[in-house]
């Protein structure tokens, strides 16, 4: 009878072992490696040589790439801040619709969130482009003598970052939202809390689980999205992801883009541990 | 009242609409016969015909489905079986594997595009088609994995038991019990993991090599060095191709309940 367990409990090992085979070979080794990588340096001509260096890591505190970082922060920080504005009211509101408009709803954003995010993008380079449909409409109604030229600046690349994002934190919301028990709110008002009040102490607290998953949802991916930027934005604005990939293709410093990485990954891995600890959760909200 | 409930429908309506607006201008610009997208030039469908005609592009689309499916069911494979043996187990690593996991979708994908690009080279595995199988199927298993999670939550764990006890194999209480449970969990999470590897751009510009082009690197190169109105064409495509798989995926997900 022993045996025979043991044999069963070996069976069922089996079922795990290829995504800890996988797991380990594919997702833990390499950030192993890069955590090495990230202490050697880089040969004079070609490759990597094996040594340990700190020197990688002094060199992110040169000015110029600090200002990367910074940039990269304000970019993300003032996407993050019109996708909470724009898509907290939008997952509040969605979840007050009835039973067959949130399923009409919820399809709708999916459409837009499955296609091509590049695909997107080309929409929005449709519009934006020097007498383009935006220049043309403000024109046509005199709203503006010329053309905006408001493709390849800093705000074209806002409006793409909050464009791509955006579904994530309406979902996000909306999950939260969705379980939320509205008697609760008529409760508050009925005891006398004004409107903003009720907004305050209940709706939003039992909400915020929703509203910081999709923060970390928006912030974390535009700290590393280089293609908007790149698109959009026409290399004028150097970001985190664009300096990772410049260095990893172009400069060819790999030790110096892992140190770069690893940066990176320590101050997202810090959001989202901060995300638990404040709500108390394992999961994110709303992923799916 | 009736105004208090309109405001937010209002609101709703613009926003839904200028998430609309860049699709529906790239749809109908496809069918414009000039080559400017700042110009109409009537209706035309040359776009379409010239994309057909274009071999590189149709080989970049050929390799993108290959690549998506292939890390579809590969992750669906891992991740599916997977879940079953996380819920089941317990084991002193149970939360670090789960975690390490997860990792591919909780980190800005610049990352894990540099780290594969470095791991390959260091391991010497040649990029191109496998490289990107491997490391699409890493980012897929995540969502096979949570899918297939949440939805195990919900089944009686006493039913595969049940066979068991009646003399059915651990095998064949998988396949015959628990895998028809968790279909449709198996089928979204695919689904997703579908789409997710199709969209793909910064992960595979970065394990790809010189030969093989998807998709997304093709309308990325494209899109930085002088678009063709091809583009407009193919979008209108995929668009009628996902406006498919996301009613597919609602009827699956309405079976689910």
């Amino acid at each position: 009878m022993e045996n025979f367990k043991k044999r069963k409990k070996s069976k069922l090992w089996l079922t795990i072992a290829p995504l800890y085979i996988f797991t380990l070979i594919f997702v833990g080794g390499p950030l192993i490696y890069m955590v090495a990588l990230s202490f050697m340096s880089r040969a004079e001509v070609w490759g990597i040589v094996a040594d340990v260096t700190v020197e990688n890591y002094t060199k992110i505190l040169e000015p110029i790439y600090i200002e990367t970082f910074v940039q990269s922060f304000k970019l993300a920080f003032s996407t993050t801040i019109l996708i909470t504005l724009i898509g907290y009211p939008f997952g509040y509101f969605m979840a007050k619709l009835s039973p067959q408009w949130k399923k009409r709803m919820m399809i709708l954003i999916m459409i837009p969130f499955w296609t091509s995010a590049l695909i997107r993008l080309y929409g929005w380079i449709i519009i934006l482009q020097s007498n383009g449909v935006l220049d043309k409409l403000l024109m046509g109604l005199h709203i503006t003598d010329g053309p905006l030229k408001l493709l390849y600046t800093y705000t074209a690349v806002l409006i793409g970052m909050v464009y791509s994002l955006l579904p994530f934190m309406i979902l996000s919301v909306y999950s939260s939202a969705e379980k939320l028990d509205w008697s609760l709110i008529e409760a508050a008002r009925d005891l006398g809390a004004t409107r903003w009040k009720t907004f305050l102490t209940v709706t939003l607290k039992l909400t915020l689980p929703g509203l910081l998953s999709g923060v970390i949802l928006t912030f974390v991916p535009s700290m590393g999205l280089f293609f908007i930027a790149d698109i959009l934005g026409g290399n004028k604005i150097v970001l985190v992801g664009s300096l990772i990939q410049d260095q990893m293709t172009k400069g060819r410093n790999w030790p110096f883009a892992a140190a770069l990485s690893v940066v990176l990954m320590i101050m997202t891995s810090l959001m989202i541990y901060l995300y638990r600890k404040i709500t108390h959760t394992k999961d994110l909200e709303g992923i799916l | 009242m009736k105004n208090r409930t309109k405001l937010p429908n209002i609101y709703l309506g613009i926003i839904m609409t200028l998430m609309y607006l860049p699709i529906v201008l790239i749809v109908i610009y496809s069918f414009n016969e000039s080559k400017l997208t700042s110009v109409w030039g009537g209706f035309s469908l040359k776009w379409y015909e010239q994309l057909f005609k274009d071999r590189e592009m149709m080989e970049a689309i050929k390799n993108s489905i290959i690549l998506a499916f292939s890390s579809c069911i590969l992750s669906a494979i891992i991740g599916t079986i997977g879940a079953v043996g996380l819920a089941r187990m317990n084991f002193k690593t149970k939360g670090m594997i789960e975690y390490l996991s997860n990792i591919p979708i909780m980190i800005p994908e610049i990352i894990l595009g540099m780290v594969f690009l470095a791991f390959f080279s260091f391991i010497n595995l040649p990029k191109g088609m496998l490289t990107l199988i491997i490391a699409h199927t890493t980012f897929c298993i995540p969502y096979i994995l949570m899918m297939v999670k949440a939805r195990l939550v919900g089944i009686d764990k006493s039913l595969a038991e049940a066979a068991k006890d009646l003399g059915a194999s651990e095998i064949r209480a998988f396949f015959d019990i628990t895998l028809p449970l968790i279909m449709p969990a198996v089928l979204s999470g695919s689904l997703l993991a579908f789409a997710m590897s199709l969209d793909d751009v910064v992960i595979s510009i970065f394990v790809t090599g010189p030969k093989v082009t998807t998709l997304p690197i093709k309308i990325y190169t494209q899109m930085k060095f002088g678009v063709t109105p091809e583009i407009n064409a193919l979008c209108a495509i995929m668009l009628v191709v996902t406006i498919g798989l996301i009613l597919v995926s609602t009827r699956i997900g309405r079976k689910k309940i």
